[in-house]
């Protein structure tokens, strides 16, 4: 009787240990080389596209699964499953594929981005 | 020996920078990646946890899942951004809190608060995705090539 | 002439300085004329608070030395925001003339030399030099948006936030004995370093060319000053800068104190220590000015270091140009 409960552990176990690797690579590499954030979000962003374009970080998703849509890569990973989801329809569904795929982060990001600047300022920072 | 004056612009004295870059303070390797795995994975299960709900509770599959659990989480990182919360995570965690999606979230949230007072136009709007833009701009790029390249081979 | 020399000896009447809440929690809180609770200053903008700070500085330099608006002659100043607005638009609310100068870190030593020379030329009578910072507007035009969650490298600086001001006047108009001797004026030093938030070892070098340039054209040694201050080169910085003069034969171990360095009591968070045009205005207009009006300094040689670079310099890959002014202050 325990084993659905068992399930749900273990995919938040795999879930934790996916994703907080993702970060220490990001980390790892932050350590030798200075990349700015900005930078690390486009590299590993980068690494989600190419990783789904050979189709391997499907399997990453499969098994660990918001472990592996939660880190930026995920997000590479949405645009180019719907850029290669989208060529079903042909050449117009390739192109914009990618970014209605993604339109929901996007989407997102803008409006709760924009709630949050109009009700929030800039804090000083003591440290 | 070679005098120090700074005006050779051609041939810089690489003894001064070697030297100045013998005074970084030692990386904390362990300790960094420690922190960026801890809260990075703790983000995970966050999401997780919010996979679980909208599946069991509400029903949900596939991309709709996919795209409700970003949008609560994308949610969550700009309200703690708005608190002004999040940068003192990202100071502790590092790569840990800025590779999750929540982090992607702070970077388009925290310019939009920061140029509130140049106005919501040229302020607000225009500079919302100084951070976060390239993210789009590549992977819009990288995406569409992908689907292209699919789409001919 | 890269020294020149004040024959009637312009002097220092008074000062005024106000600084932020995390300022006035180390050895400047009990010197300023007004420690900020909050560092908006009751403004919308920090900006806006920044120009309202400088404002207030100059005001109560001119309150301090016991003058009014209508005897200043000008105003020099200048701050770190582009087309530096805090200096221009703290002058626009008042009548006098007004000079703005930049030269990042390094202003407000620009100023003092600018506002000495005036005086002695004979020019000018009353001149009031002033130069502020505030943490929140350089964070953002330098760096990132303050709610931004990146980690600080561990040289970085903190800009202090914070104005001064100092009136300077003609000697036969005032009873103060705190008087500015001499100035040298840098030149641009550039040993290419390129990283911006390493900005005491882009200015080390400049600092140390004035201080040598400067001993050299008084012909004295560095034992002829009780302090040495520099502006904001940080722990860091300061460092570099011992060993470059040491390697230059010239010994400031024992008597270099840097602004940045002492201006915050915890060195912890701020890494390296305070840096803006602040940090150099607020500790030597209410720290060092107490200690030479009492007495407990005598001659005191003042080398405000500045790093000239912009987003735009450094997004092209340029290296930080660092410059240092100097000016030896004694009590006659």
């Amino acid at each position: 009787m325990f084993e659905p409960y068992l399930e749900i552990l273990w995919g938040f176990a795999k879930a934790f240990l996916v994703g907080g690797s993702i970060c220490m690579i990001a980390q790892i590499v932050i350590n030798f080389t200075d990349l700015t954030a900005g930078k690390i979000l486009v590299i590993f962003m980068l690494a989600g596209v190419v990783l789904q374009g050979l189709g391997l970080y499907q399997y990453l998703v499969d098994f660990a699964g918001a472990g592996a849509t939660v880190p930026i890569s995920g997000f590479g990973y949405l645009l180019a499953n719907g850029a290669m989801r989208g060529t079903e329809k042909g050449f117009f569904g390739a192109f914009t594929g990618a970014l209605s795929s993604a339109s929901a982060g996007v989407s997102a990001a803008v409006i709760f981005s924009f709630l949050m600047g109009i009700c929030f300022r800039s804090k000083t920072k003591k440290n | 020996m070679y005098e120090m004056t700074g005006k050779n612009r051609d041939n810089y004295n690489k003894n001064y920078i070697a030297y100045v870059n013998s005074f970084d303070p030692p990386t904390q390797h362990f300790k960094n990646c420690f922190r960026a795995f801890m809260v990075g994975g703790l983000i995970c299960c966050i999401g997780q946890f919010l996979r679980i709900i909208f599946e069991e509770v509400f029903g949900l599959y596939g991309d709709e899942l996919a795209g409700m659990v970003s949008v609560v989480l994308i949610f969550l990182g700009t309200l703690l951004t708005g608190f002004g919360v999040y940068d003192r995570i990202g100071r502790y965690a590092g790569a840990g809190s800025i590779v999750p999606i929540t982090g992607f979230a702070n970077s388009v949230a925290s310019p939009a608060m920061e140029f509130k007072t140049e106005g919501l136009v040229y302020g607000m709007a225009a500079k919302m995705f100084i951070v976060a833009g390239p993210i789009i701009v590549y992977g819009v790029l990288a995406g569409t090539i992908v689907g292209m390249l699919y789409l001919f081979l | 002439m890269q020294t020149i020399f004040f024959k009637k000896q312009p002097r220092i009447v008074a000062t005024g300085t106000i600084a932020g809440p995390k300022e006035c929690a180390g050895v400047v809180g009990k010197c300023v004329d007004k420690a900020l609770l909050d560092d908006m200053f009751e403004e919308s903008t920090y900006e806006k608070a920044e120009c309202k700070m400088l404002k207030y500085a100059v005001q109560q330099a001119i309150i301090n030395a016991n003058s009014t608006e209508e005897e200043v002659d000008m105003l020099i100043s200048g701050d770190l925001l582009n087309q530096i607005i805090s200096a221009s638009f703290t002058a626009r609310d008042f009548d006098f003339p007004f000079l703005g100068v930049y030269s990042a870190c390094a202003t407000l030593a620009e100023s003092f030399a600018l506002a000495a020379t005036l005086i002695d030329g004979g020019y000018q009578r009353r001149i009031v030099a002033a130069t502020g910072s505030h943490f929140s507007s350089a964070e953002r035009q330098y760096r990132y948006p303050l709610e931004l969650g990146n980690t600080r490298p561990p040289q970085a600086q903190w800009t202090v936030t914070g104005a001064g001001g100092a009136f300077i006047a003609d000697m036969g108009t005032t009873n103060s004995n705190i008087a500015i001797t001499s100035a040298t004026f840098g030149r641009v030093v550039d040993f290419g370093i390129t990283d911006v938030n390493n900005m005491g070892a882009a200015m080390a070098p400049a600092a140390c060319d004035t201080i040598l340039a400067h001993l050299k054209n008084t012909r004295q040694s560095a034992k002829a000053y009780d302090l040495i201050l520099t502006g904001d080169l940080g722990a860091l910085g300061s460092r570099i800068l011992k060993d470059l003069t040491w390697e230059k034969g010239v010994d400031i171990a024992n008597n270099h104190v840097d602004c940045g360095e002492i201006v915050y009591n915890v060195i912890e968070d701020e890494f390296q220590g305070g840096s803006g045009a602040g940090c150099s205005a607020v500790v030597f207009n209410s720290y060092i000015f107490d200690k030479l009006k009492r007495g407990e300094l005598k001659r005191v040689l003042f080398v405000a270091t500045g790093a000239l670079l912009s987003t735009v310099s450094s997004g092209q890959g340029e290296s930080i140009p660092g410059i240092a002014h100097a000016i030896s202050i004694e009590v006659v």
